[in-house]
């Protein structure tokens, strides 16, 4: 909270520009709980100006919200005596775990090449790989594929709804199989494929309660969680026959 | 219902977890088997990261054998002796094999290695138990006394020569040590307590007396996927509790069930039908190793 009142105060203070970017979330926070099955994130603002309204090119709003990102390796099949096994592989230095671009157009309207080179925008350029080279590409457009068939994910052209120029919103569907971290949200204006002006803020998901416990004491206790989850076991496998000789009589 | 998995890191119905573990347990009731070869690839199925399933499934294992060896002690057929030199092998067996586990694992062919051991293992038993009871369902119409098994001679000549009473055995120690080995090796990296190869090695290989047989290999199981879960969770960390608890339930429900139904059955008819399950899922398995999958691509964890 601190933070983006900080924020503000920054954006406040830099030299008035012709127009702004004031936003909103839904939540900041995502717990993931026991029951967790996803969650909507809704982004929604306004656009500040001192100006009247500009002439000429419309004004278009992109959203992005990113996952943690960590390296992936990328493994590609082929047949070898008959069967199928894992041959190639090509690390990717850092993926977002989750990534979705939301825009009022196509995102090759709203934002010019330079532009989405310098902020990495669109998916290809979120995700950072060492090599460029034709394979190195094949396997990213890979990633990008099985990503997208489990809305890890997402292109959303016109989801972002824009009214009068001024106020927009949209609405980021965060699927159930969510990784801890922080989800950095990011909103930009742009008017003939120009940035005019952008915003980012974070979401924090976090595992919570039970989840919580369960994680941690698998990661920093392993020996002591290993032994719970056999006691568990033991008296599952002693409550069963015990119960079941008393129905026997 | 939708329950989030803390350690697989998937939301996954609970409702068919308890369903499949319900399921599993019905059918290892009705055959006396471990279920942990079936229900292994069906947790891959739904979802389930392979090196979770895996992990996950062994520490299930141990609640079905606890529940299943308790009602053995009851009857008195379990050879203690034996359990405990299949055991040593089995501790053994079961040690490389996590260590292979894990190396397979960074050289990202852990799946491949999960799934030949599950298509080999699966055709070669399934085939087998099929010809086996076969034979004995018509020996039985024709009515043919069943022919006694003869005492392999090699077995015998070993050192190291221990008395075991309760299966009325005087045999070396090598064999059941190395028959412990082998089950170990394969209950890490298949996630399975072996029951469907350590009861026919018993049976076949050690001479043991058939009713002793079941009650033995479920306490060394026990002990063995035990040993397994600790290795993984501390080495992987890839045991998940909730994922474990949800398909223990299902499965001693289940398992109960199965045992009703099984005693209604003869045995040779239930071998068949075991048989037929476990080439069917090797045929499924074998399938998928032959056919050109449709992705060609897929995702590991970054790192080494």
């Amino acid at each position: 909270m601190l933070i983006r009142a900080l924020l503000l105060c920054l954006a406040l203070a830099l030299p008035a520009q012709a127009e702004q970017v004031v936003a909103g979330l839904s939540q900041t926070r995502v717990s993931i709980t026991t029951n967790f099955a996803g969650s909507e994130i809704l982004i929604f603002g306004a656009v500040k100006r001192e100006a009247p309204l500009p002439e000429g090119t419309p004004l278009n709003v992109v959203v992005t919200v990113a996952g943690p990102s960590t390296p992936v390796t990328v493994r590609r099949k082929a047949r070898r005596l008959g069967i199928w096994v894992n041959t190639d592989a090509v690390e990717i230095a850092s993926a977002p775990s989750f990534y979705a671009v939301a825009s009022t157009a196509p995102l090759e309207l709203a934002l010019s090449q330079a532009e989405d080179d310098r902020h990495k925008v669109s998916i290809p350029k979120a995700i950072h790989a060492a090599g460029t080279d034709a394979a190195t590409a094949e396997f990213t457009e890979a990633l990008i594929r099985i990503r997208r068939n489990t809305d890890l994910y997402q292109m959303l052209p016109y989801a972002v709804s824009l009214r009068e120029e001024t106020l927009f919103r949209t609405s980021i569907a965060l699927p159930a199989n969510l990784h801890e971290g922080d989800y950095t949200t990011r909103i930009f204006l742009t008017r003939g494929g120009a940035v005019v002006d952008s915003y980012e803020t974070t979401i924090g998901v976090r595992k919570v309660g039970l989840e919580r416990w369960v994680y941690t004491l698998a990661h920093q206790h392993p020996l002591i969680y290993g032994l719970l989850s056999l006691a568990i076991a033991i008296a599952a496998g002693w409550g069963a026959s015990a119960i079941f000789r008393m129905v026997r009589g | 219902m939708q329950i989030y998995l803390p350690i697989a890191e998937v939301s996954v119905n609970a409702f068919l977890l308890l369903g499949l573990g319900g399921m599993v347990g019905v059918l290892s009731g009705m055959f006396g088997v471990g279920g942990g070869f079936l229900m292994t690839p069906l947790l891959f199925f739904i979802g389930i990261p392979p090196a979770v399933a895996v992990a996950t499934e062994a520490n299930q294992i141990v609640a079905s054998s606890f529940s299943g060896v308790l009602a053995h002690l009851r009857r008195k057929t379990v050879d203690f002796k034996m359990g405990t030199v299949l055991l040593v092998g089995g501790l053994i067996g079961a040690g490389a094999g996590v260590a292979l586990f894990n190396m397979l694992r960074e050289m990202g062919q852990v799946d491949l290695l999960v799934k030949l051991c599950y298509v080999l293992f699966l055709g070669v038993i399934g085939a087998l138990m099929f010809v086996e009871s076969l034979r004995a369902i018509r020996q039985t119409r024709s009515g043919k006394p069943v022919p006694k098994r003869k005492q392999r001679g090699w077995i015998h000549a070993l050192p190291f020569k221990m008395k075991f009473r309760t299966s009325g055995l005087y045999l070396s120690v090598i064999p059941p040590l190395v028959v412990g080995a082998a089950v170990g090796v394969l209950a890490a990296i298949m996630g399975v307590g072996g029951g469907f190869i350590m009861v026919p090695a018993m049976i076949y290989i050690l001479g043991m007396p058939t009713k002793v047989v079941v009650g033995t290999s479920l306490f060394q199981i026990i002990f063995v996927t035990a040993f397994t879960t600790l290795l993984h969770a501390t080495t992987n960390y890839t045991v998940d509790m909730g994922l474990a608890l949800l398909l223990l339930i299902g499965g001693v429900v289940g398992a109960q069930i199965g045992t009703q139904i099984g005693l209604k059955m003869k045995a040779e008819q239930l071998r068949i039908l075991l048989a037929l399950m476990v080439l069917a899922v090797c045929g499924k398995l074998a399938l998928d190793l032959l056919l050109e999958p449709a992705e060609l691509y897929s995702l590991g964890t970054g790192g080494h």
